[in-house]
């Protein structure tokens, strides 16, 4: 992955059996980047069953409301008659499991498990997308940057990456989820948690991507292509925004996509350790955590756990995917 | 009763353990005495057996008596604890002036002397408070208790820097010189003002104010005697001199620590401790799930904490005829509640607290802490059932179901000015999942008639002196609720209410309890009962105050707490006494 994607050139295609189409005499026609990408990823039926389910939980988290509405119960409402009185534990086999109550219910309160898991991911989903696009732009931004312009500027980047990845970052968001008041900045309640995550959660994580970032830029900037360009007269911006950029995309793609399970995995860590979005709102972590004293009814960790486990191994493959199919020569 | 000889202690001391032995002969629970079928005892209990009367008594001697504690004690030390389990548990080892009858039920509520010959004997006016020693008594090393060395343990408490976990009554309500540190930092300070020992045997207490209650702050371990050249300051704890019938043979702070008969304790000047065990252990840091499971398996005997059984544990021991035989569900002198505060808008306004306390769900609240068993008895006023002078009145009743009354709920935010309900915040202790999930059933029920709460969790160690109960962060930050919670020291009605209704225990700076309650006749009420010394007519006043602060609206009873207790395998002559609400670790034996 060192060396950009050659896109131009008509030996592309030669790649073996790149093209159904090649071998069937209909007339070769040149094809795109991502042309190729795609159909090299539609092979790969691991990387699609990774794409299929995260596509899937997308849906999940834009429809929650109505998902719930059609095979659960509003996630805040008790429901305490289905709780057994004296042991809080749901009543009827598997944590009260049923058609009603997809997931059964939570000990205690008797909230719909199925809906909470549901909520759930809005919330993770939110937060580490929107985390991963921030980690990404200063990422990108800092990278080429220190890449294109080397010299003080260069080093003056590159250590402030050395600083924020030696940084404790675990410690230092539960100590700023802890003192940020409930109201600040003009926001407040769950639009202010959420925008707090995001910002810990995406600030800190910028360095991994700007330092591949940096790396692909100084190769790059050597390259014959950029001198062409350089010597025709090419300004900066021209030379980073369509020269540079557009081979970077790949990089940037993949890191991004191998970004977003790591800050699932943030969050629902974050929310377990109690400083993430503020009960009663469900989330993943937080639902881990509620069901930690109740080790003796397992449905109630398991569901949440199944979730965080899905989403992260289904963008984790749909990454690899993507990685190999933007980039074969790393494989 | 004046100087009662010690004969005639001796024989009362028979007479309680007679007492005992014949009760069990016709309680039906008795074992036959050369029973050494651990399983077979404990098969023979029923769930509540040991609450008002003893389960498997015994007089028989010998045998390891084995405590397990998930976490650590505070300290060992006399002066420097507060927990009720040390409380309970520090009667083996030190014998304090008087202290709570060793007894099943109620009986157990009342003071008896332990060091002292008899109760204390106050003068006139309450504020001068004598006691008198018995003859014989001896340390560990075979060295004599003196008034002196009680006198010298009272003086350490004063110290809260030195021991800052202990109680402050007998530093605050003694009158102590001005300035006065402690026998460490105000080195040979003269004392007498506060306290005046006459000869070796006896002891005179000297308050500021009168208080006919002192009996309560004399049981307390701060009187237990400290020998003071064996005094080492901070690092008493490790080698706590014994005044009682064990001494400590070996231990390791922070892991546990194991103890033997004290072979200078004379069981003829001390009637209140059967004795039974010949050795106790006790293992600290034992993971809380760990300790539940060896607790039913036998292999530890008590949770020493008392705290009862786990999230986890309760719903295998419930569900189980068998195991639930095993356990007590002991009512404890606590109350769960969430404060009102009158300071926050629109709940300054008594008929907006009064919708808030018909809107809840009380089956919710109770459920929030674990059911009727691990959680508690549904509260509707202060006092817990067991505080003498506790009266049953309900000014809010929630239905039959108890999950609230609406119409009237909503009938009193008419009449308040918002029919259709406000905004208000509701603080927590984030630490706590129980009073999270208080915050989350108290959100659904009161938005059931428009009043939205939002959740306010904050750190537990600040809670009182920073958030809610702060009264300038309350008002700032619009805390209309916080959820609270409140155990007496002692089963007095003034050690339960006073610092949770009493408005001048709240301070601009914060750190108090008490966050809602400021009524002048309460205060007044308060006062009234300090020079009251006949406890029977000390009752209806707090019942009183009770009712008044109920009428206010300002504290919303959540549960009357109750744990649910393993009552381990092998156990003998088991009693939960309503002084220590829990198992009255100074009665326990061991079958062998």
């Amino acid at each position: 992955m060192t060396a950009p994607l050659d896109v131009s050139g008509p030996h592309l295609p030669g790649d073996e059996g790149a093209g159904p189409s090649a071998g069937a005499g209909v007339a070769i026609q040149g094809r795109s980047l991502s042309q190729i990408a795609w159909a090299r990823l539609k092979r790969d039926r691991v990387a699609m069953a990774g794409l299929a389910i995260v596509v899937f939980l997308i849906l999940v988290a834009v429809f929650a409301p109505l998902i719930v509405n059609l095979f659960g119960h509003p996630p805040l409402q008790h429901y305490r008659n289905m709780v057994d009185p004296t042991t809080q534990v749901p009543k009827g086999a598997f944590g009260g499991i049923s058609t009603d109550f997809l997931f059964g219910v939570e000990p205690q309160n008797g909230r719909d498990i199925f809906s909470r898991v549901v909520y759930g991911a809005r919330i993770s989903l939110l937060i580490a997308f929107l985390a991963t696009l921030l980690s990404v732009v200063i990422g990108t931004v800092l990278g080429v940057v220190a890449g294109f312009a080397g010299g003080w500027v260069d080093t003056i980047i590159s250590r402030a990456m050395d600083v924020f990845l030696a940084f404790p970052i675990l410690v230092f968001a539960i100590a700023l989820a802890g003192v940020v008041p409930d109201e600040a900045l003009g926001l407040s309640g769950d639009t202010l948690r959420v925008s707090l995550l995001v910002f810990i959660i995406g600030f800190f994580n910028w360095p991994y991507i700007a330092r591949i970032i940096r790396g692909q830029t100084l190769s790059l900037r050597e390259r014959e292509f950029v001198d062409a360009a350089r010597s025709l007269g090419a300004r900066r911006p021209y030379i980073i925004f369509r020269e540079l950029l557009p081979n970077l995309m790949a990089p940037i793609l993949i890191y991004a996509t191998l970004l977003i399970p790591t800050n699932i995995l943030f969050e629902a860590a974050l929310s377990f350790l109690g400083v993430g979005v503020r009960p009663p709102t469900p989330t993943w972590g937080g639902m881990l955590a509620d069901a930690v004293r109740y080790y003796t009814v397992p449905h109630f960790a398991i569901f949440p756990g199944l979730a965080i486990f899905l989403t992260v191994l289904a963008f984790n493959l749909f990454g690899d995917g993507l990685r190999d199919a933007l980039d074969p020569r790393a494989r | 009763m004046k100087r009662k000889p010690t004969l005639a202690a001796v024989a009362l001391g028979a007479v309680i353990t007679l007492g005992l032995s014949a009760c069990g002969g016709g309680g039906g629970g008795g074992t036959t005495s050369g029973g050494g079928d651990n399983q077979g005892a404990a098969a023979k209990g029923e769930f509540n057996a040991a609450l008002t009367k003893v389960f498997n008594p015994s007089t028989k001697k010998g045998g390891t008596l084995k405590f397990a504690n998930p976490g650590e004690w505070d300290s060992l030390d006399p002066a420097d604890t507060y927990y009720a389990y040390t409380w309970n548990f520090i009667r083996l080892y030190g014998r304090a002036l008087v202290m709570f009858k060793s007894a099943p039920g109620p009986d157990g509520n009342t003071v008896v002397p332990d060091l002292a010959e008899s109760l204390g004997k106050p003068s006139k006016d309450f504020k001068t408070w004598t006691y008198t020693l018995r003859k014989g008594l001896k340390y560990e090393d075979g060295s004599p208790i003196t008034a002196k060395d009680v006198k010298y343990a009272v003086s350490r408490t004063v110290d809260r820097e030195t021991f800052p976990n202990g109680p402050t009554y007998m530093g605050d309500m003694l009158n102590w010189p001005k300035d006065y540190k402690g026998p460490y930092k105000s080195k040979g300070a003269n004392i007498d003002s506060a306290i005046e020992t006459p000869d070796d045997h006896t002891i005179v207490f000297k308050l500021k104010q009168p208080y006919s209650g002192f009996d309560y702050l004399a049981q307390m371990p701060g009187t237990m005697p400290v020998p003071e050249g064996k005094d080492t300051g901070t690092k008493y704890q490790e080698h706590v001199i014994s005044s009682g019938p064990y001494m400590f043979e070996k231990n390791e702070i922070g892991k546990g620590f194991s103890m033997v008969r004290n072979p200078n304790w004379d069981a003829a000047t001390d009637p209140n401790r059967p004795a039974l065990p010949d050795r106790i252990e006790v293992q600290l840091k034992v993971n809380a799930d760990d300790m539940d499971n060896r607790l039913l398996s036998g292999d530890i005997h008590v949770d020493v904490t008392g705290n009862g059984v786990s999230s986890a544990a309760q719903g295998r021991v419930l569900s189980d005829p068998n195991l639930k035989a095993g356990t007590d569900n002991a009512v404890m002198q606590r109350l769960w509640y969430t404060s009102v505060s009158p300071t926050v808008k629109p709940l300054d306004n008594i008929d907006c607290r009064k919708a808030v306390l018909y809107a809840t769900d009380r089956a919710g609240y109770q459920s929030a802490y674990g059911g009727e068993f691990t959680g508690g008895e549904i509260a509707t006023g202060l006092l817990p059932p067991t505080v003498p002078g506790f009266e049953r009145f309900d000014l809010y009743p929630a239905g039959p179901d108890n999950t609230g009354d609406l119409n009237k709920a909503k009938e009193h935010l008419t009449k308040c000015g918002q029919p259709n309900g406000f905004e208000t915040n509701i603080a927590y202790r984030a630490e706590r999942p129980k009073e999270k999930q208080t915050a989350e059933a108290l959100q659904q029920a009161l938005g059931r008639v428009g009043i939205k709460l939002t959740l306010k969790p904050y750190p537990q160690g600040d809670y009182f002196s920073l958030y809610a109960g702060k009264p300038s962060y309350v008002v700032e930050n619009k805390l209309g609720l916080s959820v609270n919670g409140w155990g007496s020291d002692y089963p007095d009605g003034y050690g339960f209410l006073q610092q949770i209704v009493d408005s001048r225990v709240i301070r601009p700076g914060g750190g108090s309890s008490n966050v809602s309650v400021r009524i002048p006749d309460v205060d007044k009420m308060i006062d009234q009962s300090l020079t009251e010394p006949d406890a029977e007519k000390l009752k209806p006043l707090w019942a009183q105050i009770d009712k008044r602060v109920m009428e206010e609206a300002v504290i919303l009873p959540g549960v009357w707490a109750k744990a649910l207790l393993i009552r381990g395998k092998g156990l003998t002559n088991v009693y939960v006494s309503d002084s220590q609400q829990m198992y009255d670790y100074v009665g326990l034996g061991v079958q062998q």
